[in-house]
C-alpha cells in the first residue's frame, strides 16, 4: 500500500508541476512522462530499503536493542529475507512500467523530430535550443537517428540498459530452482548488484529530462501561450521562446545510505571472519550428519539461534548458516551438519570424516563463524507449559533448548518457569535419529536419576517407513526399549492425532498459558494453527509461534 | 563451481526472455511505434520461445522440479526428438530468434536477454548438457521372483506345539534333532 500511495503522489507532481507543462506538450499531451516519472521515484525508494534487510550484522544489533523496548519489534526483523524479496518483486515491477513509459516518451519525442510541421507544437519546441544546445527540450535532437541509437548514445539510456540486464540477470539465478541446486551461481551472479547501484546513480547524470527553467516560465506560460506558439519571441506577443534545462540527478540522496551501511556490513563480515576459531571436537555421527565443537573468544549465544560458517580450505567465498545445537551454559558451541552437497562433503572430508583414526588437532581445517543471528526461541521460557514441535531436520533448534533448560533446572538449580514440556518430533525416516537419539537417551538418564521424569514428556513419531522396517518393528514390539532409538519412551508410527493432544493438554493444565513452537513444513504450521485456536477456551490458552529457518 | 547444470540457469533466462520479448513486442504494436512489423515479429518469437522453454529438463543428477502443467509442452518438445534434445540447436537457434529485435527499440531488451540465455546454453552444450523429458514414471512391480509360482510341497519342519512353547522361555530345552535333513546333501 506504501508503494501505491508513492506511486500516485509522484505522478500528480509531475503533472500539476509547472515546470513541466511544456514537456508534456512535447509528447503531445500524453502523460507518458509522469508514467516514467511516478516509477522513478518509486524505484528510489524501494532501491534504499532493498539493501537494509540483507545487513544481518546491523539486524542483529537492532535486535538486540529492540528486544529491550518491544518483542514483536524484534520479531519482524527476523522476517528480513521475505521482506528483501517483496522489494525485490516491487523494483522488477516498476522498472517494467519505467520502461514501457519511456518506450512511448522516445516515441513521441521522434514523432516530434520527424513531423517537420511548424504548425504541430512538438516540432516547435523541438527546434528550440537547436543553436545553442543548452536550453533544448527534445532529447532527440535530429531527425536522422532512431530511438535505439538514442538509447545507446545517452548516459541514461546505456546506464538503462546495463542496469536492467543486470536485475534481469539476479533475478533468474535467484529463482527457487537455482538457488536451492546452485547455490555458487545465485551467490556470484548476485553480486551484480553492485553493477546494478553504480549504473542507478549514474543514470540521472545526462539530465535527459528537462523542464521550463524558472526564469523561462515567467516570460512564458504555458496555460496562456501553449496555443500561440508561433508568436513565440515575436514582438507584440508577451510569450518569449521558453528555455529548457535539465533536472539534477537525484537517485543518490536515495541510495548512499544504505550502501554505505551495507559496506559497513561486509566490513564487519570480514573482520569476524578473521577472528580465530578453534574446532575442539568432531563427532560423526551414523546419519551422515557432522557435528562441530568449537570454542571462540567472546562468543555469546542464546538459544536456539544460528551461525554462518566458511571453511576458507573449501570454498574461499561460500557462508552456510547452521542451527546451534548446543546451550549457551556449555562451554563450547556446536553445529550439527548434514551432509548433503560439495561443501558438506568436502567439509567432512577436511575433517578427517573418511579417515578411521583420530585427527590430530593442528590438522583440522581453519574455520570463521558469523553470528549468532537471532530467531524467536527464547520465548519458550516464558511459558509454564510448552508444545515443541519439529519435523524431521527442524528438530535442531530444539535440541539445543532442551539441553539449555535442562541445564537451567538441574545443574544451576534455578527456579524455572517453564514446569513442563511436551516434545513432539516428526521424522519420515530412521535414520536422521541417531544423533537426537542420544540427546534424549541422555536427558531420559539423568531425568530418571533426578526422579524428575515428569519434567519432559516426548513423543517420537515416524511417518514413513519400508516393509522390510515394519516388520522388525512388529517383532520387537514387546521389548524395553525402543528398537529404533533406543529410548524408554516407544516410537509412535504415522501422524500424531492433534486434536487428541491439544485436548489431553488442556485438561492436564487448566488456567495456563501454553505456548506452541513449530519448525517445520507450512503445512503443519497452518494445522497446529488451528487446533491452537479451537482449543483455546474457557482457560486454557494456546498461543502459537513459529520459527522461519 | 561444482556440479552445475547451467542448462537450469539458462531455462530460467530463456523463459524470462521469451516473456520480456512478448511484452515488448505487444507495447510496440499496441502503441503503433514506427516499426512495428519488428514487434509483431517479437510477439510470436516471444510465444515460441516461451512454449519451448516452458518445460524444464529433467536433472542429471538429483530430483527435477516441474512446473506446472508441463506435461503437454513437454510432449511436444519431444516429438522433435534431437533438434530440442541437443543445447546447441537450442543455443544457434536463440541468437538466430534475437536477431530481429535489435532493430526496434521495445524489443531490444529481449534480444539482448534472449542473447545472453543463448550464450548460457552454449555453455551447457559444451559441457555436454541436454535436455531429458520428464515423463511421469510408470511403477514398475518387480516380475513375480520364479519361486512363488512352486509353493513348497512339504510343510517346514516345525517342532510340535509343545515344544514350540517351551522355546519363550528356555532356550536349552528348545533345542531338538530336525527329522529331516536341511543341508543340500
Amino acid at each position: 500500500w506504501a508503494q501505491c500511495m508513492k506511486f500516485s503522489q509522484s505522478q500528480e507532481k509531475y503533472l500539476i508541476y509547472g515546470k513541466y507543462k511544456i514537456t508534456l506538450y512535447l509528447l503531445d499531451l500524453f502523460e507518458s512522462l509522469s508514467w516514467a516519472r511516478a516509477p522513478a521515484a518509486c524505484l528510489n525508494f524501494n532501491c534504499m530499503l532493498i539493501l537494509l534487510p540483507v545487513c544481518r550484522n546491523l539486524l542483529s544489533f537492532l535486535r538486540g536493542s529492540i528486544q529491550f523496548c518491544s518483542r514483536t519489534a524484534a520479531r519482524q526483523l527476523d522476517r528480513n529475507l521475505t521482506f528483501h524479496k517483496l522489494v525485490a518483486y516491487m523494483i522488477a515491477f516498476h522498472t517494467a512500467v519505467h520502461i514501457i513509459a519511456h518506450l512511448f516518451n522516445f516515441e513521441f519525442f521522434m514523432d516530434a523530430q520527424l513531423n517537420r510541421n511548424s504548425s504541430f507544437l512538438p516540432f516547435v519546441l523541438s527546434e528550440i535550443g537547436t543553436d545553442d544546445n543548452a536550453s533544448f527540450l527534445n532529447p532527440i535532437r535530429s531527425n536522422e537517428t532512431n530511438p535505439t541509437i538514442v538509447m545507446f548514445t545517452t548516459i541514461a539510456g546505456v546506464t538503462g540498459v546495463v542496469i536492467t540486464l543486470a536485475l534481469i540477470l539476479i533475478i533468474t539465478s535467484s529463482m527457487e530452482v537455482i538457488r536451492r541446486s546452485y547455490f555458487e551461481v545465485f551467490w556470484y551472479t548476485h553480486h551484480l548488484f553492485i553493477i546494478f547501484f553504480i549504473g542507478l546513480v549514474f543514470h540521472g547524470y545526462g539530465r535527459i529530462v528537462r523542464g521550463q527553467t524558472a526564469g523561462s516560465q515567467q516570460t512564458n506560460k504555458p496555460h496562456l501561450c501553449a496555443d500561440r506558439f508561433e508568436d513565440w519571441g515575436k514582438n507584440e506577443s508577451d510569450c518569449a521562446v521558453p528555455e529548457f534545462a535539465g533536472n539534477p540527478p537525484g537517485t543518490w540522496k536515495w541510495v548512499l545510505g544504505p550502501m554505505i551501511l551495507y559496506v559497513c556490513e561486509r566490513l564487519v563480515r570480514i573482520y569476524r571472519s578473521h577472528q580465530k576459531v578453534v574446532i575442539t571436537k568432531v563427532v560423526m555421527h551414523p546419519s551422515k550428519t557432522l557435528e562441530l565443537q568449537m570454542r571462540k573468544k567472546g562468543f555469546h549465544m542464546e538459544v536456539g539461534q544460528y551461525v554462518f560458517i566458511q571453511c576458507p580450505s573449501v570454498s574461499r567465498h561460500e557462508w552456510h548458516p547452521f542451527t546451534l545445537t548446543s546451550a549457551p551454559e556449555e562451554d563450547y558451541f556446536s553445529a550439527h551438519i548434514r551432509i548433503v552437497g560439495d561443501w558438506t562433503q568436502a567439509l567432512y572430508e577436511a575433517c578427517g570424516g573418511d579417515k578411521t583414526e583420530t585427527q590430530e588437532a593442528w590438522k583440522l581445517p581453519k574455520v570463521a563463524i558469523d553470528g549468532p543471528f537471532g530467531t524467536a526461541s527464547e520465548d519458550v521460557f516464558r511459558y509454564e507449559v510448552v508444545m515443541l514441535v519439529g519435523a524431521g531436520i527442524g528438530v535442531t533448534p530444539f535440541a539445543s533448548i532442551l539441553k539449555s533448560v535442562w541445564y537451567k533446572r538441574i545443574q544451576n538449580n534455578q527456579e524455572v518457569f517453564t514446569k513442563k514440556i511436551y516434545f513432539y518430533w516428526l521424522c519420515p525416516e530412521t535414520e536422521a535419529f541417531e544423533w537426537f537419539a542420544d540427546l534424549l537417551q541422555s536427558l531420559e538418564r539423568q531425568m530418571a536419576e533426578k526422579d524428575v521424569a515428569n519434567f519432559l514428556s516426548y513423543n517420537i513419531y515416524l511417518t514413513r517407513w519400508k516393509e522390510t522396517e515394519a516388520a522388525h518393528f512388529r517383532v520387537h514390539h514387546e521389548a524395553e526399549n525402543d528398537p529404533i532409538t533406543g529410548l524408554k519412551q516407544k516410537t509412535l508410527y504415522g501422524k500424531p492425532n492433534w486434536d487428541n493432544e491439544f485436548t489431553n493438554i488442556a485438561s492436564k493444565h487448566p488456567g495456563t498459558k501454553v505456548g506452541v513452537f513449530l519448525c517445520g513444513p507450512p503445512q503443519l504450521g497452518k494445522s497446529l494453527e488451528k487446533q491452537c485456536l479451537s482449543h483455546t477456551e474457557g482457560d486454557v490458552k494456546f498461543i502459537f509461534n513459529k520459527e522461519n529457518f | 563451481m561444482g556440479k552445475i547444470e547451467w542448462a537450469m540457469w539458462a531455462n530460467e533466462q530463456a523463459l524470462a526472455s521469451g516473456l520480456i520479448l512478448l511484452a515488448g513486442g505487444i507495447v510496440g504494436v499496441a502503441g503503433q511505434f514506427r516499426g512495428w512489423e519488428f514487434a509483431a515479429y517479437a510477439v510470436a518469437a516471444g510465444v515460441f520461445v516461451c512454449l519451448l522453454e516452458y518445460p524444464r529438463s529433467k536433472r542429471a543428477k538429483g530430483t527435477s522440479v516441474e512446473r506446472s502443467g508441463q506435461y503437454c509442452f513437454t510432449v511436444c518438445v519431444k516429438a522433435f526428438g534431437p533438434l530440442t534434445r541437443n543445447y546447441y540447436v537450442r543455443a544457434f537457434l536463440h541468437a538466430a530468434i534475437c536477431v530481429p529485435g535489435g532493430f526496434m527499440l521495445a524489443t531490444v531488451l529481449g534480444c539482448v536477454c534472449l542473447g545472453i540465455a543463448s550464450l548460457i546454453y552454449l555453455a551447457a552444450a559444451i559441457r555436454g548438457e541436454h535436455w531429458e523429458p520428464i515423463l511421469p514414471r510408470k511403477d514398475v512391480r518387480k516380475p513375480v521372483a520364479e519361486s512363488i509360482k512352486n509353493p513348497p510341497q512339504n510343510p517346514p519342519p516345525r517342532p510340535p506345539p509343545e515344544t514350540r512353547r517351551k522355546q519363550a522361555k528356555d532356550l536349552e530345552g528348545a533345542a531338538y534333532d530336525n527329522p529331516s535333513s536341511v543341508t543340500d546333501d
